[in-house]
């Protein structure tokens, strides 16, 4: 291998980080035996690859060479901890009956990634260490950025893994795809955790900015490889399509001052169509599922959206028939909200305030500012401008992201009939 | 192979019934099938006839009638099983007929 010049060796080392860093710690896993083992040594690995693929040349597959020089280094440790110490409970017995030929010969590496989605993602444990876990141990985030993108202190990140970890540990929480009688429930977990890290990527629950990026685009990475370790899966496809479907118009939803755009007055010809048509393609593969997963019906509904020429040209009766279904396969006050939202634009602002009233003594819903602000938008419709100021200064006061705060200031500064009290 | 405390909780109200009869059918038949996996277990007496004691900090103890936390759930028994890893003790707690749920906890290995 030639030698390399040291911008093109970090380039390389960080993107094999951001494709190769699971297949890598899943295969090293295998040999460490414990979760902390096999991220040092994985993190060694990468740090060994800045230090000599420039000398000796960035290699032609370099996951390949960091998951040998990964598992030599946790074959390292395991011998010196076997020697040491009886250590702590493990999430597997390593493989010591591995010779180190075995152990580190590049070709047969089995692709474990799929154990250690079920791993981080097992119901025993917390929803937001199962979310934390995947980050760290499946994208190779680091605490900080887990903590910088939840706005959570990172302490707090930290306490959520380790204890994770040591449940993992000491409950032998299994590193396994669970058997085909539990796969379909357990695959709901799993694709939740993955659609929890997009739309908070999406839409971020606070902060400056609309979107933040790059959780969206690890949820969309993870989604992804889901598809390539699943590709039979109609649910997995269905998740998978939803992503692109609703991601495909990222650009259009802010404008260039990074403000709030509505798809009411979105650019539609900045949707991304190159995802739209990948999105369609899956879509009709999930739907053939039976009964369809709440991804699939939630990818039907963004894909007329993403399909209709026009905010006024759209299918507002195929949308409520959508969520009809949705509401018999997920009933739960969200879905509950937005097809009442549906209902004013199918049949009219008045009937769809009927039902948003209906749903305003859910305690579930009393937080969510998304009610209060469809509320106003009706009332703004039919004229009843006090009203709808009422509702989008509730809206505000529950609203801590600074795009959608800008954009209901902007909507209630339009109502009619402002004085000045 | 793993040890796991499978803690069972009922409605007290429950508790309080139960106090003196036999194994029920249910309880008979899961003891049967989960044989191979359970190393022992018991029904507990109602939590009204608990005992709680704690230290006092000053090397005493307190001596309170009832259970340690009160609680709508009390624990009515417990298994202790043995499973490969927490999947498999949590498909035998499944089975586990009881009123309200269980709590499965693995037993620390202390050497």
């Amino acid at each position: 291998m030639p030698a390399a010049a040291s911008s093109e060796v970090a380039a390389a080392v960080a993107d094999a980080h951001r494709r190769e860093w699971a297949f890598v710690l899943a295969a090293t896993l295998r040999v460490a035996g414990d979760i902390d083992k096999a991220e040092e040594a994985v993190q060694d690995a990468y740090a060994s690859a800045l230090a000599t693929w420039g000398p000796r040349g960035i290699p032609k597959n370099p996951g390949a060479w960091l998951t040998v020089t990964a598992r030599r280094r946790a074959l390292d440790m395991h011998r010196r901890a076997a020697t040491e110490q009886r250590a702590l409970p493990k999430l597997l017995e390593p493989e010591e009956s591995l010779t180190d030929d075995q152990a580190l010969a590049a070709e047969d590496i089995p692709d474990d990634r799929l154990r250690l989605i079920f791993t981080c993602c097992h119901p025993a444990l917390a929803p937001d260490a199962r979310v934390a876990l995947t980050l760290r141990l499946l994208c190779g985030l680091s605490t900080a950025d887990i903590a910088r993108a939840f706005l959570v202190p990172e302490a707090t990140i930290a306490a959520r893994i380790t204890r994770a970890k040591k449940k993992i540990a000491a409950a032998r929480i299994p590193y396994r795809v669970p058997a085909a009688s539990e796969l379909h429930e357990r695959i709901d977990g799993v694709l939740s955790v993955v659609y929890l890290v997009y739309t908070t990527g999406h839409t971020a629950p606070s902060g400056a900015d609309l979107m933040r990026r790059d959780l969206a685009e690890r949820g969309l990475e993870l989604a992804g490889m889901l598809r390539v370790l699943l590709p039979k899966d109609s649910d997995v496809a269905g998740l998978l399509a939803l992503v692109l479907l609703t991601d495909a118009r990222r650009d259009a939803r802010v404008d260039h001052n990074r403000e709030l755009v509505l798809l009411e007055d979105q650019d539609r010809s900045a949707w991304d169509r190159a995802a739209i048509g990948e999105g369609v393609a899956l879509l009709r593969e999930a739907l053939s599922g039976r009964p369809p997963s709440r991804f699939a019906l939630m990818a039907a509904i963004a894909a007329v959206h993403d399909e209709s020429g026009s905010w006024s040209g759209t299918d507002w009766q195929e949308i409520l028939g959508l969520y009809d279904l949705l509401m018999e396969r997920w009933p739960s006050p969200v879905v509950q909200l937005n097809r009442a939202i549906a209902l004013g634009f199918a049949v009219g602002p008045a009937e769809g305030l009927a039902e948003l009233d209906a749903l305003g003594a859910d305690p579930q819903l009393a937080r969510y500012p998304y009610l209060a602000a469809a509320r106003a938008d009706f009332l703004a419709r039919l004229g009843r401008p006090g009203e709808a100021r009422v509702a989008f200064e509730e809206a505000l006061i529950l609203t801590d992201n600074d795009a959608e705060r800008n954009y209901l200031r902007a909507r209630l500064g339009e109502l009619p009939g402002l004085t000045k009290g | 192979m793993a040890k796991y405390l499978v803690l069972i909780f009922q409605d007290e109200t429950v508790t309080r019934q139960s106090d003196g009869e036999s194994i029920s059918p249910a309880y008979q038949e899961f003891m049967q099938r989960r044989a191979g996996s359970l190393l022992n277990g018991a029904a507990l007496q109602p939590a009204t006839t608990a005992t709680s004691i704690r230290r006092d900090g000053s090397g005493g103890f307190s001596v309170t009638d009832g259970p340690f936390a009160e609680s709508k759930e009390v624990l009515g028994g417990y298994f202790l099983v043995e499973a490969g890893d927490l999947d498999e003790a949590l498909e035998i707690a499944k089975e586990v007929p009881a009123g309200i749920g269980v709590e499965v906890r693995p037993v620390r290995m202390v050497s």
